[in-house]
């Protein structure tokens, strides 16, 4: 096809034409990647949030990229401030049937958070969601569960905003409200159910881990945690107070490395809960050291007291209003909330948002209060 | 020129008649089996000469019981999966033979909560432990000293701690460690959690500096050896009873880099002892661990080598939630 003399020219003149042509093309294209660099800036720029004293390597570190864009579903966020109420005017419990937690409400504040908990949690369906397809004024009657089940929800958040300030107002009013958790879907994201035991054929600690999970979060650690602190109340310290202790963990007294490995699973379900890393509350050279925690430790300590109660008192004993396609796959137990199903990734629910400047009526028990 | 040689690995194969060895006594071939036969690629890397293997009773019984050993946890993670061939490739990484629970202490538990891993870990201590021999045997067959023999007792020293004397005088099977690729990693990071962080625990840090050092002493001899291989230094064995310029440039090289020299004998006695002494301090420290030790850290509190830190905890004495995700005022 060549021509026979560029043949020839070549046989006869033998040259090395790959060395040049590897450093040529190495040194180029380093220079296009440092003119790049100088360009464009560093792609993959980090910025970290520093913890604890220098030395301790305390910091959570991400990328500037991820960590500065906005949660999308603030966007979405639908909020309208209260009607205050000037004196006389009748209360939803006067006009309306079966109004059972939030009677002290005035008409229009009623109708305000009515529509708002509709957007929040069934934009599509509106009203009848809940209230079924039926005339308004068979609103009162109580026949669908998502009607019973919201009702026992409205008391969940109320008694969260009233009762556990330190937890979610920890650095500044936040709150939460139904948008918290439900983010405009029917059925919160990331809630959990029990699935354990994961193995075939196994029993006791060979059963109930090294399986892929989401409660594991796809490690091989205990796929139990969750039911196990959450639900069950178990001890997620795992640590001797002193060098030497006393004890065996066959008789039970001392933890054993299972324990370890499902306080483990937990933890690593938190950081995953809330876009941190160990060292956001401890010092990771003495987990359990009490003097050398961030106070995030504390805030998250009583976020775990909080979401037992809320399973225990709220959640759980609704196992019996859900229809069957509303429970878990494996136990068929109720729906239950973590760290995850407000958090949805980010240290602070909606990148710290306050929800609950707007709706005086979700943040306490008692008759609402309108400034 | 010797320039076909200056490789990273050997370009220069050697392939003929199958090479045997002396045959003394005549009987030397007698438990060998497969036949000899040539590799390339093998030849690349390495002898490209492949076997003949020397089995023998040891052989025999350590292959016999390690198959055993692996075909009892194979099977255990084919149950767990439902005996899905598909699902046990998806999760094989994540599938393991655990310990029995803690609650069965020293006693034998049940097939399905750790019986089937005691079964398979008997199995292994026999199928180690005939290997171990077979090292000891061979190298007496070929008058060699026992140098691998004991350097093996070593790495067996730490498994042994790790799954059977460590176990024991903790009281509890459960102890062991789990047969799984990534299980047997959680077991790792859990036994320093559990125990107030491994790295506070100075034989933890003599089996690292050991480690290290043998990484870097293996790097040092296998670097200088290959640097004077033009001179002939590559024939370490004439090299260490008749010093030749090869041994002379790579003293002199070391000497002038860094005020000390190894010889050509004692760096191989360098090299072996610090690649001994890793899995025996290592061993020691696992066994000091929950048995003599319960808190590693406040035992370095306790002895004074654990550093304070000044300073404030919490990310709010050094910026803001608000700064950190861009949204600062």
């Amino acid at each position: 096809m060549l021509p026979q003399w560029f043949n020839d020219w070549n046989r006869n003149n033998p040259t090395n034409v790959f060395g040049p042509g590897i450093i040529v093309g190495a040194v180029g294209g380093a220079i296009i990647v440092a003119v790049m660099l100088v360009a464009y800036g560093q792609p993959f720029a980090t910025q970290s949030m520093q913890t604890g004293p220098r030395g301790t390597g305390m910091s959570v570190p991400e990328f500037t990229k991820q960590v500065t864009k906005p949660d999308p579903t603030i966007e979405d966020y639908y909020t309208e401030e209260p009607y205050v109420p000037e004196g006389g005017e009748p209360l939803a419990k006067d006009i309306y049937q079966n109004v059972q937690v939030l009677g002290d409400l005035t008409e229009d504040n009623f109708n305000r958070l009515m529509t708002a908990m509709t957007l929040w949690v069934a934009g599509d369906e509106g009203c009848a969601y809940c209230h079924g397809d039926v005339d308004v004024e068979e609103y009162g009657e109580d026949t669908l569960y998502t009607k019973v089940v919201s009702r026992r929800m409205i008391q969940m958040t109320q008694n969260i905003n009233e009762g556990w300030g330190d937890h979610v107002n920890a650095n500044a009013e936040v709150g939460v409200t139904c948008y918290t958790c439900h983010r405009g879907e029917h059925v919160p994201s990331d809630i959990w159910f029990k699935i354990a035991p994961v193995n075939q054929s196994m029993a006791g600690w060979s059963a109930n881990q090294n399986r892929a999970t989401s409660i594991s979060q796809s490690t091989s650690l205990p796929s139990d945690a969750l039911e196990t602190y959450l639900l069950e109340y178990g001890t997620i310290a795992v640590h001797d107070l002193e060098s030497r202790v006393e004890g065996s963990p066959a008789g039970g007294e001392l933890p054993s490395i299972q324990d370890t490995e499902r306080t483990f699973s937990f933890m690593n379900y938190f950081d995953n809960s809330l876009g941190v890393n160990c060292v956001f509350c401890h010092n990771s050279r003495a987990f359990y050291d009490g003097s050398q925690v961030t106070a995030q430790w504390g805030t998250a300590s009583l976020g775990i007291a909080m979401v037992q109660e809320m399973n225990s008192d709220y959640l759980v004993p609704l196992a019996d209003v859900y229809p069957e396609e509303r429970l878990g796959p494996i136990h068929q137990d109720a729906p239950k909330a973590a760290c995850k199903t407000c958090h949805k990734g980010y240290q602070r629910p909606m990148q710290g948002l306050n929800v609950i400047a707007d709706w005086p009526e979700l943040a306490t028990t008692e008759a609402p209060v309108y400034e | 020129m010797m320039v076909e040689y200056q490789n990273i690995f050997t370009q220069v194969q050697v392939q003929g008649p199958p090479e045997t060895g002396m045959d003394d006594s005549g009987e030397m071939t007698r438990e060998r089996i497969f036949k000899p036969r040539f590799s390339t690629l093998a030849g690349w890397v390495g002898n490209a000469q492949l076997g003949p293997i020397y089995l023998g009773w040891t052989g025999i019984v350590s292959l016999f019981t390690g198959c055993l050993w692996l075909n009892i946890i194979g099977l255990n993670m084919l149950a767990q999966v439902g005996w899905s061939i598909p699902e046990f490739l998806r999760q094989l990484f994540w599938l393991a033979l655990e310990p029995p629970s803690p609650e069965y202490g020293l006693t034998m538990p049940p097939l399905n909560d750790g019986g089937w891993y005691i079964i398979a870990s008997f199995f292994l201590l026999v199928s180690v432990c005939t290997w171990w021999l077979r090292t000891y045997l061979l190298a007496q067959e070929h008058k060699m000293g026992k140098h691998t023999a004991w350097a093996f007792a070593a790495a067996i020293w730490l498994f042994l701690v790790l799954g059977l004397f460590r176990p024991i005088l903790m009281g509890s099977w459960s102890e062991a460690v789990p047969y799984g690729i990534f299980p047997h990693l959680d077991w790792t990071t859990a036994f320093s959690i559990r125990y107030g962080n491994l790295y506070y625990n100075p034989f933890h840090c003599l089996s690292i500096v050991f480690l290290y050092g043998s990484v870097l002493l293996f790097a040092m001899h296998g670097a200088t050896i290959l640097a004077v291989t033009r001179f002939g230094g590559d024939r370490e064995l004439e090299q260490i009873v008749d010093r030749g310029t090869a041994s002379e440039r790579a003293a002199l090289f070391w000497r002038w880099t860094m005020g000390f020299n190894a010889t050509m004998e004692g760096i191989h006695r360098w090299a072996w002892w610090f690649a001994v002494l890793t899995p025996i301090t290592g061993g020691i420290g696992i066994l000091l661990t929950g048995t003599v030790v319960d808190n590693w850290f406040i035992w370095a509190q306790e002895h004074n080598f654990a550093p304070v830190y000044d300073g404030s905890y919490g990310y709010e004495a050094y910026g803001t939630y608000n700064d950190f995700i861009g949204k600062g005022e």
